[in-house]
């Protein structure tokens, strides 16, 4: 039976026991009325038959595999393995045998007591499982078709025990509930109890995901340091990977360019979100309001590869006709730290100002009549009371925006070039770090080698980066709403 | 006054400061204050009072043009400070709010330090040629506002840090230090306990001295208590002005007798 049909089947006696669960309390009224409501008892009743259900199943669908390569790998031996393969190799065969005969069951061109007869001495099972779509690497030998025969079977039993085993505990629990469903039951308590595991549990996949990506990244970064010296990693200024061995692979000329653009990036986005800010929440009229500051969203609803596409066409060019041969001679191609910073800095503009701007509206009525009640003006009150007040938020939004800027990437590979150098001359084209992860990963290299681990290693070194920055973020925040607030 | 530099208040006895005559404002299409004509005195404590929403501090609003930092919100007839118009043209409303000094409802210390509450105004107005002078123009602004002798070893703390009934005395520091020559008060004691709201009104009897106070009150003993002067608003409309003494014990307005026994409010 495929999952599909059994979630469907526990779903339907969840549901039927949410009405049995409610018809069965219905019955009370008046002096014998029930603790909670009708719906409450419903759900117990439903909540019992689904939850262990599914998470047997998912705990069953996560071990099954594993039992089956284990008792199948097992079967094989290491004799099974031919020179120069490997036991992954041989099971990965295994696995499509297995599914070439489903498929040829499946359509018809086998009946299921041929395929268990099946014999690699009397027909050519490759052949046979082409006719059914799947192609084969090589011919089947005897212990293969012996593996894969074993697979099928666990498979199909595994799957057969799963689904009435699953069945089963939907059903007991449904009778559970349904038997718990009494006047003095308190169903509603169940019921929240259930709600708070739920949301615990949601909590709780966000965590742990974050700590699986930090683990699979340290892991893969300490694989590259074993291979790789961290002190060249760390010391060296030159970046020139090549995948013949011998590549320096040192992270300054990448984090300077990180560091370039960035600061570029910031330095456009952060006057000109802020003042957009301040005249937004301070001097413009609601209606100007009401069509500007949707507007100023929709940058940040542009997705960073247009953004990217606008440096590499528009921005580019013009930078180039006013700095390069034929201007200040200052700029060799279009794509440059400057071009890449610049169409950055604008994608940043939404974040720094709907912050700052939500910041700013968030300052009291009160300082600012305080301050215009002593016969300041507008500017004076925003300069000396509103911006001091709203500072944390501000800082806040303002290393938000960092962040941002130190993790994208599209616009770095198409509008500041690939070439990793360290250069104090903004119209040179440099790279960053993320640019520089997505090439070392997607070329042809070995995986294993540490040309393709540094991506890990590079990773890394952002992440503690940014976290760095947010901790920092945190701390000013703290800081300074102990004194305002 | 027309972008004139800040001059000392001229203490003359009891002369009219403010003169509102047929005074109308309007919240959109509603109509809050309905023909008020009144003469506030130099020199004398003026309380308002009236039931809630009866247009007390609308009408307070009006006579330092904080109104004007509402949009909707639209003033008529005149109001003159010393015979000049307040609204006229001619007049900056930020000038006028130096000269006119307010003190809210709720404390609102600004996010600095009480020495910066205090010598915000003064800055902003090129008060002070030195910090020595700046200095002593705080100094005397928080003896004034008898906060002094709590604030002196920590005039470098947050604003923000003080009780309540401090924050408010510091808030009155605050519009003292530009020299106002009138000060308005809405409901300066309203989130003040006993003790806090005893001390800013004591100061606020000081203050008589030097300045015309405006004070607008929910509580009638605080108005019998500290004010010379009464005027009694309902719905709008100024019913009655007179001695504080009369309007409590002798009103000649049937609506005024009602609010002061409790019967309306």
């Amino acid at each position: 039976m495929p999952v599909s049909w059994l979630i469907l089947i526990v779903l339907a006696i969840a549901l039927v026991g949410y009405m049995a669960g409610r018809m069965r309390i219905a019955g009370f009224h008046g002096a014998e009325r029930p603790h909670s409501l009708p719906n409450y008892y419903g759900w117990n009743v439903a909540m019992k038959a689904m939850v262990p259900a599914f998470l047997l199943l998912v705990v069953w669908l996560i071990v099954q595999p594993f039992v089956v390569n284990s008792t199948v790998s097992a079967q094989l031996g290491e004799g099974a393995v031919p020179e120069g393969a490997s036991m992954g190799l041989v099971m990965s065969d295994v696995r499509r045998v297995a599914e070439g005969l489903d498929a040829a069951v499946a359509q018809g061109l086998m009946s299921p007591e041929q395929v268990t007869d099946l014999r690699t001495e009397f027909s050519n099972v490759r052949e046979r499982i082409a006719a059914a779509g799947v192609a084969l690497g090589s011919n089947v030998t005897a212990p293969v078709l012996a593996a894969a025969q074993t697979w099928r079977k666990m498979n199909n039993t595994g799957t057969l025990m799963m689904s009435a085993v699953v069945l089963g505990l939907a059903l007991a629990g449904a009778g559970w509930g349904l038997a718990q469903t009494k006047r003095a039951f308190r169903a509603r308590n169940t019921v929240e109890s259930g709600v708070r595991i739920l949301l615990l549990s949601a909590a709780s996949i966000a965590i742990l995901t974050t700590i699986g990506i930090m683990l699979s990244l340290i892991g893969n970064t300490i694989h590259f340091f074993r291979i790789y010296p961290a002190a060249d990693f760390f010391g060296s200024f030159t970046w020139s990977p090549s995948f013949g061995g011998g590549s320096q692979l040192g992270i300054w000329p990448l984090l300077w360019g990180t560091f370039y653009i960035s600061i570029i990036a910031l330095v456009v986005a952060v006057p000109i979100g802020l003042f957009a800010a301040v005249y937004l929440s301070e001097y413009a009229g609601p209606k100007f309001r009401a069509w500007a500051k949707p507007m100023l969203e929709v940058l940040a609803g542009i997705p960073t590869i247009v953004y990217g596409l606008f440096a590499l066409l528009t921005v580019g060019p013009l930078l180039l006709s006013v700095f390069g041969r034929d201007g200040l001679g200052w700029m060799q191609a279009g794509t440059a730290v400057m071009t890449a910073g610049l169409v950055m800095g604008i994608m940043l503009i939404p974040f720094v100002s709907s912050l700052s701007d939500d910041i700013i509206n968030a300052v009291p009525q009160s300082l600012r009549d305080g301050s215009y009640g002593l016969g300041a003006t507008k500017s004076e009150t925003i300069k000396q009371v509103i911006l001091p007040a709203a500072l944390p938020g501000i800082v806040g939004a303002i290393l938000l925006a960092a962040s941002r800027a130190i993790g994208e990437t599209m616009i770095v590979v198409l509008g500041a070039g690939a070439a990793a150098r360290l250069s104090l001359n903004p119209f040179d084209a440099m790279t960053t770090v993320t640019a520089k992860i997505v090439s070392q990963l997607t070329g042809d290299a070995d995986f294993a080698s540490p040309e393709a681990l540094v991506a890990f290693a590079l990773g890394m070194t952002l992440f503690v980066m940014t976290l760095g920055l947010n901790v920092f973020a945190l701390y000013i925040v703290r800081k300074y709403r102990e004194q305002y607030e | 006054m027309y972008d004139a530099p800040l001059r000392n208040a001229n203490v003359e006895a009891l002369n009219t400061k403010i003169a509102a005559k047929d005074v109308q404002v309007y919240y959109g299409d509603t109509h809050a204050i309905k023909d008020v004509s009144v003469n506030l005195l130099d020199n004398t404590v003026t309380a308002f009072i009236g039931p809630s929403g009866c247009g007390k501090s609308t009408f307070l609003r009006c006579l330092n043009r904080m109104n004007d930092t509402i949009d909707i919100c639209r003033v008529e007839g005149l109001i003159s400070l010393d015979d000049e118009d307040i609204y006229d043209k001619r007049v900056d409303p930020v000038q006028l709010r130096a000269k006119v000094g307010m003190v809210f409802q709720k404390p609102n210390p600004f996010p600095k330090s009480i020495y910066d509450n205090v010598a915000y105004g003064p800055k902003i107005h090129g008060m002070a040629k030195s910090k020595a002078e700046l200095d002593e123009i705080v100094e005397k602004a928080l003896r004034r506002a008898a906060i002094w002798n709590e604030v002196k070893d920590r005039l470098h703390a947050p604003g923000t840090g003080l009780s309540g009934g401090q924050q408010q005395r510091l808030c009155i520091a605050r519009a003292i230090a530009t020299e106002p020559e009138v000060l308005l008060m809405d409901e300066p004691c309203s989130a003040l306990d006993p003790i806090a709201t005893a001390q800013v009104e004591e100061l606020i009897d000081e203050l008589r001295t030097n300045y015309s106070v405006v004070i607008v009150t929910h509580s009638m003993q605080q108005a019998a208590r500290v004010s010379q002067k009464t005027a009694f608003f309902h719905l709008g409309n100024l019913v009655e002005y007179g001695e504080t003494s009369q309007i409590f014990t002798n009103p000649v307005d049937p609506r005024t007798e009602s609010y002061i026994t409790g019967r309306i409010g």
